[in-house]
């Protein structure tokens, strides 16, 4: 009982103390001290939706197919379906089905994800060994399988943000950064009524 | 399971046990190794760290059916899942090295802490880095909390296991291997040492329009993942210790997340980067995965917080009761959302429901013990648990759970039967907290009494 005692003193002071936390600004023990600009190049780049992070490059099919020849193949398969890794093309309008097909194709509702996945993740034990315009070529060539750009599209920081994914609108709440902004980040539903017993 | 077939579970876990192998049940080997004990004295062991006897063989076993259990050919990996013996539990704290883990990348991460930083940036007055030493001096909080991969129970798991055992056909394979510890075994509580979060984002100085955070960690899969900037500014805490030593490398060494009552993979491990931001960033493990498909074909996505659920980890289907007479069930309850008020325990298929006792302190998101006396009468039967959070959240039925599942399409599918349900969604499906009823055999045999049916 102490213990539980205790827990909601601390409980109630760490609520005090977080209180107006977002609107109390000043530092309050000075430790740390600002990142440098290679800091800064190396670690903020996970690529949002507004693609802010995206560096210059470019590249297309064409040139993807290449990269995807000698970086991607051995587990995605030649034609992107093989495995072992999840498959990358095909399960358009399979969703509704009793056999969903889940791929970057059928599911994944931005292009920006494609780029940022394999930009920080792929090719997996060579990690970060893919330059911006092989990546911005992979990704172009993964879209290319799925009939979603051109074999000659050429992708770069502004013209991907225009690929329009055939999921887009696959997923709700359609706006999860507008409930979350307003505190209301959803608890799942999996809990049963109160029953009586 | 027939009298025959138990019998030889029992010596093949015997056999195991010997051999070194998986499976908890240290009594069957101790009195064999007690003759050879004199006979073959052993070099001496290096005490500065601790070991365990050698009798207690209770390990962590890996997810099966993945790529490598069904491609002949690919290099063992040290990364993919490794999963907790919740049957051979006791008390709420998993021992650190029977935590949970799930490692993306092909490599076990080994960063020196000494290079180690913390990088807050993004929509803040003033970007901060840290290193190791620095976070230690700021003022720090313990608190213990389960963490809980989504996809936890989840009926993907168990047709994954048993398509692994088919092609494997492995025989010790098959007899090592128990839904409670491969189809549940992705949930572990340890206590977790650290900063809060929301003393670092002060330091920094969050911006007003600032509403999400970004964290990274820096193993080469460099996994990351949009948390809510009002749970940041909550409960998450910066950990880099876990029951009272440094956290160890299968959970982020040397600084990892820590996300009360919120699906594991918002739990960054190998912390490196902070980025306060105005919106989540739609990354691959918030949209591609970690999310759930309906049976209208829309997946619903950016729910966090785990379902109330419980599970008797005595007995289960790891374990073999010699026969009638007085046992003591026992298991886990947790909830994402605050502490478990009442677990509540059937040893009669459902027809009725005893209250369990509760171990104290009962915590906030984190494991409750529970335990019950049960004088079993030797005849088959069912015996399973509920729990209900202090805000009154039942734990869910299997059939339950596919209704709700159902009925969160539009339109509600009405009627959605549990077999159905599995059907339409045969691989995602995350936030699984069904009650688990284990069949006790006439023979004392222990079965799971879910996932097979």
């Amino acid at each position: 009982m102490r213990f539980t005692k205790a827990s909601r003193v601390l409980a109630a002071l760490i609520a005090l103390a977080s209180s107006g936390a977002i609107r109390a600004q000043s530092p309050t023990y000075k430790v740390g001290r600002p990142p440098t600009e290679a800091e800064l190049r190396a670690w903020d780049n996970v690529v949002g939706t507004d693609g802010k992070e995206l560096p210059p490059g470019s590249g297309s099919a064409v040139e993807g197919a290449k990269v995807y020849a000698t970086k991607c193949v051995f587990c995605h398969g030649a034609t992107l379906t093989e495995g072992p890794a999840p498959r990358l093309v095909g399960g358009i309008d399979s969703l509704s089905t009793r056999a969903p097909l889940l791929t970057v194709g059928s599911f994944w509702p931005y292009a920006t994800t494609v780029w940022d996945y394999i930009n920080r993740s792929m090719p997996q034990g060579a990690e970060g060994s893919i330059t911006p315009d092989q990546v911005y070529a992979v990704t172009a060539f993964v879209l290319y399988k799925n009939g979603i750009v051109k074999e000659t599209d050429v992708l770069d920081a502004k013209s991907l943000l225009k690929v329009q994914m055939p999921n887009r609108d696959g997923f709700y709440p359609a706006k999860p950064e507008a409930t979350a902004k307003n505190g209301n980040w959803k608890p799942t539903q999996n809990q049963a009524k109160p029953a009586a017993h | 399971m027939d009298p025959k077939r138990s019998d030889r579970r029992r010596f093949l876990k015997r056999s195991a046990a010997l051999a070194g192998l998986a499976v908890g049940s240290a009594p069957f080997a101790r009195a064999q190794a007690l003759a050879t004990d004199a006979a073959e004295p052993r070099p001496p062991k290096d005490l500065s760290y601790g070991v365990r006897s050698r009798f207690e063989i209770s390990v962590r076993t890996v997810t099966l059916g993945g790529p490598r259990d069904v491609t002949p050919g690919l290099p063992p990996g040290e990364m993919g899942q490794r999963l907790t013996p919740l049957q051979d539990s006791t008390g709420i704290i998993t021992p650190a090295p029977l935590h949970f883990m799930t490692g993306r990348g092909a490599r076990l991460p080994d960063i020196d802490p000494r290079e180690h930083r913390l990088m807050i940036h993004g929509m803040v007055d003033r970007p901060l880095v840290f290193t190791m030493d620095e976070l230690r001096r700021l003022p720090s909080v313990s608190r213990i909390h389960f963490i809980e991969c989504a996809g936890n129970s989840g009926m993907s798991h168990y047709k994954a296991m048993v398509k692994a055992l088919q092609v494997t056909n492995s025989p010790a394979l098959t007899k090592s291997t128990f839904v409670i510890q491969q189809v549940h075994g992705r949930v572990s509580t340890s206590e977790w040492t650290g900063v809060p979060l929301s003393t670092l984002l002060k330091e920094a100085g969050v911006q007003k329009n600032a509403s999400w955070l970004v964290a990274e960690g820096s193993d080469a899969n460099r996994h990351a993942k949009s948390i809510p900037l009002e749970k940041g500014m909550d409960d998450v805490l910066v950990a880099y210790s876990q029951n009272g030593e440094a956290v160890r490398p299968e959970q982020g060494y040397p600084l990892r997340l820590v996300v009360p009552g919120w699906e594991g993979v918002s739990n960054v491990k190998y912390l490196r980067s902070i980025k306060v931001v105005d919106k989540p960033y739609f990354l691959k493990v918030e949209t591609a995965n970690y999310t759930n498909l309906t049976p209208d074909g829309k997946a619903s996505w950016y729910e966090f917080q785990v379902g109330p659920k419980s599970l008797i980890t005595f007995p289960s289907d790891a374990h073999q009761l010699p026969g009638r007479g007085l046992y003591e069930i026992s298991g886990l309850a947790w909830s994402g959302r605050g502490k478990i008020a009442r677990v509540e325990v059937s040893t009669n298929g459902g027809r009725t429901w005893t209250d369990a006792q509760l171990q104290q302190p009962v915590l906030s998101k984190a494991f409750t013990r529970f335990r019950l006396g049960w004088d079993w009468d030797g005849e088959e039967t069912l015996i399973q648990s509920r729990c209900t959070n202090e805000f009154g959240d039942i734990q869910p039925t299997m059939r339950e759970l596919g209704e709700l599942w159902g009925n969160r399409t539009q339109p509600p599918v009405k009627g959605t039967d549990v077999q159905d349900f599995w059907q339409i969604a045969p691989i995602y499906e995350f936030f699984s907290n069904p009650i688990q009823p284990w069949r006790v055999t006439r023979e004392g045999s222990v079965q799971d009494a879910l996932y097979k049916s």
